[in-house]
């Protein structure tokens, strides 16, 4: 009885906890701070004079390392680029006949007659649109970086569970391969390899290999005891037991793998379009989107969506059957069979070539060159109902944008809203936000009151006047203390490397531009995944729109964004939650409806409405999936900031897109590093915040 | 039984087992004797596991022994030190009087390859085999060519009434019929050692006492020395010829099932075993005496049947029995007067509990 009574403790809300002492020595830097921002303005705005030049230091390194090693990677260049060329001509070789009876063949076997339709449709729409030569020449990358990233992710992920010791090296080196945008690392690529499609390859492959890495580990550590043991017992050798025992019994999360690596190969041979110079669809959708041929941006867009959901069907299909077992079309496909199919493709590919040796084989004219008519009405579409589009972009300009970045403070003047506001309303604001702290206070304790406090901070003065020495502190502060001293001295580090190097605006525009598609992403994403998670018709209809959001590359988000809303912010915005969207959708309702049943039971059994039952018992047990959902969120939308860039923004984005077209190397790398480091940082802050939370449940 | 007739196969003596950053630390110094319990009460308050502690038994050859003990008494532990699949901190564990703690990691395959077997509680089926390959998978391991292995797994298939499945694949197969597999592949090479570790605990009760049944016939042919680890007591009781009980890492007693009821070493033991029925586990053998020349009763009874299965007989007004099958030892006798002395004591039990 001891326990519970002293649990509860009447008085404790009077205790002051030694974790809130800081807050309130921060609250009172915070609040000399915007007092003195108008005497002292390098509070808000880091003076240029103190910044180092650290990407000039970093420029005059690399030309002197690329100068010693260049020859070595030129020759590398030179060495994979024959095995290219020769994949790109053998799949112009090859007639598209030929290639589409393979493909069906495949998809037959992977995934039945439904995908092999599919398959069948897709490539007689590439066909038709006429952008067959150029989906040749993407797949011919993809068909080379994947190999080169399973492979080496396949011997990283060994090495990383045959050496656990390793591990935490080998893990912090792929959290930076996966967070760094390409476009940072494509100048180093471009100064060592030299122009080409080499680039976009050796960059597809370093954004490819970390998910067939981390599969690898997944699989081999999930590999269960009593199999590895039954192994020994049998008498294995060390090697017997890792081909014949362990690989095989992991082999399902490794076609995972393989299949995650494909897709990421794909999305990455599409983006390193952008250094141009060879013919992909990647460059077509960039191109047209450049010269606003909306038209054709759709059509070739459509091609590479298409094609990613079949290349990810096709492989995800060998490495799950599904729940109903093989179909008979699935069954009938033996591997003798499709050994036959694809042999017979072979066989047509060269009685067609012999008859037809020069022959394109390709329909004369495809669709992407009559598309004039069809660009002169969407541009049509565009201005006739552009007080739509203009209304809804400048609503949420005004009234969300606006505010996030120059606060209310910033936005309440003449310039943006027309009107400035009487100090009786900021009182109001005051009295309000301090109101709301106190309900806070008593309903989750201190950090809920600091909480709401900091947002009606923020809130107020925009993300862009938040005065830097309050905002780094208290970053740190909270990390230190969910995550422990060191991700507090990480994020105070991180912090101030951003700093010195300049890139503070960028950094907090940056903020302000992820804060608000995330939280517009949990909103929306939040309220759909619940809705999907209570009707099962909402979730039949919602999943293959995830599925297909999910698989296509970042690149074909902008697309309709800028069909519709111009350059700009706002457009970057919408591109953003396109691509992290689904996460939210996807995590609050698998942890709606994964809750476990008794407890549910049990509170609807007392007599909950089902309004209750939700808020009350089922959102806060599937909270840990929530935050794992937010997680993926915040990564998705940091991810995308790069895409995102050119689309016009003013973010760490922007700042890597210019530094690829300046040639800068060392600004790239920090701009890309800082990205990487927000990411990290959230990543790691989730976690910590994920697992101190299920401490606390068990 | 008697097993002291029949050579030793697998010996353990001292055996210990403990996870902690320096279990070695515990154990370098050699030629004094260690107080187990003072040592275990050190480890546990130096942040070290002592998950087996000074296991010391014997088991002969053909006999059938069980380790029994409640979930973390360690007696899982122990067989995988018996195995070698876990290593021991000190100890030593002798195979047909080798000492297989000295093996070379080479010796330790040969030895796993021909001299041992081993079934798992959650069966360790190779999920991309069917069953024939799961079963021949050994064989494999050791080069044998694919007919002469194929025919074996054929065999130990037939054996474990598998016939038909060979071509399914184990999550096509009920628990009871994926045990099967595991049962058939451990015996696959003909192993003279048999470890069962928890084999039917994963099962139903009716399949599990389906599987002991199909457990207690192959052994009849098989003839197979025995470490069968289990925390139910009645299969343990059901099954074992000897059986050691474990508590906290501790083996707490080892002996025949009628004298772990009738003397049970404290009190953990006699509450752990108070609601196995005497009459149930006591066997005629174990409470006949001596003939000593006299004359030999009519009614004859082998020395393994339960006095449980003689009551119908004592009703129908048998008083004694001769009792034979005692290894070679002479027939002894059982008296109805023994058989009542028994129920009385198991009326006492009732009432105490």
């Amino acid at each position: 009885m001891t326990a519970p009574a002293a649990a509860f403790r009447p008085s404790s809300r009077f205790v002051v906890e030694p974790a809130l002492l800081p807050w309130c020595g921060l609250a009172v830097l915070t609040a000399l701070c915007l007092l003195l921002k108008t005497e002292l303005p390098w509070l808000v705005n880091f003076p240029k004079q103190w910044t180092l030049p650290l990407a000039t230091y970093i420029n005059a390194v690399t030309d002197i390392v690329v100068a010693v090693i260049q020859p070595a990677f030129r020759a590398l260049s030179a060495l994979l680029d024959a095995p290219m060329r020769g994949a790109r001509l053998a799949l112009a070789w090859l007639p598209w006949p030929a290639v589409m009876l393979a493909i069906a063949a495949l998809a037959l076997k992977s995934g039945g007659e439904r995908l092999a339709i599919f398959a069948l449709a897709t490539l007689a729409y590439i066909l038709l649109a006429g952008y067959w030569p150029q989906s040749m020449n993407t797949l011919a990358l993809v068909l080379l970086a994947v190999p080169i990233s399973t492979v080496l992710g396949f011997l990283l992920g060994f090495l990383g569970y045959a050496r656990p010791r390793w591990r935490p090296v080998l893990l912090g080196a792929l959290d930076l391969m996966q967070t760094v945008p390409a476009f940072a690392y494509l100048i180093p690529l471009l100064l060592l390899f030299g122009f080409g499609p080499v680039v976009g390859l050796i960059a597809s492959a370093i954004y490819a290999t970390p998910p067939m890495v981390r599969n690898t580990m997944l699989g081999l550590d999930r590999v269960p005891a009593a199999i590895s043991e039954a192994g020994l017992m049998s008498g294995c050798t060390r090697r017997q037991q890792f081909w014949q025992v362990e690989v095989p019994t992991a082999l399902p999360q490794l076609l995972v793998g393989f299949n995650q690596t494909t897709m990421a190969a794909l999305s990455m041979v599409i983006v390193a379009a952008i250094i141009g110079g060879f013919e992909d669809i990647g460059w077509e959708v960039l191109s047209s989107m450049r010269k606003a041929e909306f038209g054709q941006s759709i059509l070739s867009g459509l091609v590479i969506a298409l094609l990613a959901i079949l290349i990810d069907r096709l492989t995800i299909g060998f490495a799950k059957a599904p729940e109903t077992g093989p179909t008979p079309a699935m069954r009938w496909m033996t591997p003798r069979r499709l050994a036959l199919s694809l042999a017979g493709a072979l066989a047509l590919a060269v009685v067609i070539r012999l008859a037809a040796p020069d022959a394109a084989l390709l329909p004369e004219t495809g669709l992407r060159t009559q598309m004039g008519a069809v660009n002169q009405w969407l541009l049509a579409l565009v201005r006739d109902y552009a007080w739509f589009f203009n209304g809804v972009r400048n609503a949420v300009l005004y009234c969300l944008l606006l505010p996030m970045r120059v606060g209310i403070a910033g936005s309440a003047t003449p310039a943006m809203w027309g009107f400035t506001l009487p100090f009786s309303v900021l009182a109001a604001y005051l009295v309000l936000v301090l109101a709301l702290a106190v309900l806070a206070l008593r309903g989750f304790g201190w950090r809920g009151a600091l909480a709401v406090l900091a947002a009606g901070l923020v809130l107020y003065t925009g993300f862009l006047d938040l005065p830097w020495p309050a905002f780094i502190l208290a970053v740190a502060l909270l990390a230190g203390q969910v995550a422990g001293p060191r991700l507090g001295f990480f994020a105070l580090v991180g912090f101030g490397l951003i700093l010195v190097n300049g890139l503070w605006p960028q950094l907090v525009q940056s903020l302000y531009l992820c804060t608000l598609a995330v939280l517009l992403c949990l909103l929306i994403g939040g309220a759909l995944g619940t809705w999907a998670a209570h009707s099962d018709r909402v979730s039949h209809i919602l999943k293959p729109i995830c599925d297909a959001l999910q698989t296509m590359p970042q690149f074909v988000f902008l697309i309709p964004a800028l069909m519709f809303f111009k350059v700009g912010e706002f457009t970057a915005l919408i591109a953003i939650m396109l691509y992290a969207i689904v996460p939210p959708i996807r995590y609050v309702e698998h942890g709606l409806r994964h809750v476990r049943p008794d407890v549910v039971e049990a509170v609807e059994q007392m007599g909950a409405t089902p309004m209750q039952t939700l808020l009350q018992a089922k959102l806060p047990l599937a909270l840990p999936v929530v935050m794992l959902g937010l997680n993926q969120t915040i990564m998705a939308a940091l991810s995308m900031l790069a895409i995102a860039a050119l689309v016009g923004t003013r973010d760490l984005g922007q700042a890597v897109y210019v530094a690829l077209g300046k040639a800068d190397a060392g600004m790239g790398l920090i701009a890309g590093l800082s990205i990487a480091f927000l990411a990290i940082l959230a990543d790691r802050l989730i976690q910590a915040g994920v697992s101190g939370r299920a401490d606390e449940v068990s | 039984m008697n097993t002291a007739a029949r050579p030793i196969k697998l010996a353990c003596r001292n055996v210990w087992k403990v996870y902690g950053r320096r279990p070695a630390y515990y154990f370098d110094s050699r030629g004094y004797i260690i107080d187990p319990d003072a040592l275990a009460e050190r480890l546990r308050a130096e942040a070290h596991l002592p998950a087996v502690v000074d296991a010391s038994f014997e088991v002969a050859t053909g006999e059938i022994f069980v380790i029994m003990g409640l979930s973390g008494s360690g007696k899982s532990t122990l067989v995988r030190c018996l195995s070698r699949l876990v290593e021991p901190s000190a100890g030593e564990i002798v195979l047909d009087g080798r000492n297989l703690l000295a093996a070379s990691g080479k010796e330790l395959i040969e030895l796993r390859r021909h001299a041992m077997g081993m079934v798992f509680q959650n069966f360790g089926l190779l999920p991309h085999l069917n069953v024939l390959g799961n079963v021949a998978f050994p064989l494999k391991i050791q080069g044998k060519p694919a007919k002469e292995r194929e025919a074996r797994a054929r065999e130990m298939i037939a054996l474990v009434g598998l016939e038909g499945r060979e071509a399914s694949f184990p999550h096509q197969l009920s628990g009871g019929q994926q045990q099967r597999v595991g049962i058939a592949r451990s015996l696959a090479v003909g192993p003279e050692l048999w470890f069962l570790d928890e084999p039917f605990s994963a099962l139903d009760p009716l399949i599990r006492k389906q599987m002991q049944d199909e457990f207690l016939r192959l052994q009849r042919m098989l003839k197979k020395t025995i470490i069968f680890i289990t925390h139910d007591i009645a299969e343990a009781f059901r099954l074992a010829d000897r059986l050691a009980i474990m508590r906290a890492g501790k083996i707490v007693q080892i002996g025949r099932p009628a004298d772990i009821v009738l003397n049970p070493a404290d009190d953990y033991v006699a509450q752990f075993t108070e609601d196995m029925p005497l009459l149930r586990v006591i066997t005629a053998g174990d409470i006949a005496t001596p003939a000593n020349g006299a004359l030999l009763p009519e009614r004859s009874v082998v020395a393994d049947t339960s006095l449980e299965a003689l009551i119908p007989q004592l009703a129908a007004g048998a008083t004694a029995f001769t009792v034979s099958g005692v290894g070679d030892s002479p027939p002894a006798v059982l008296d109805a007067s023994a058989v009542l002395a028994v129920l009385e004591r198991e009326q006492a039990r009732r009432k105490n509990s």
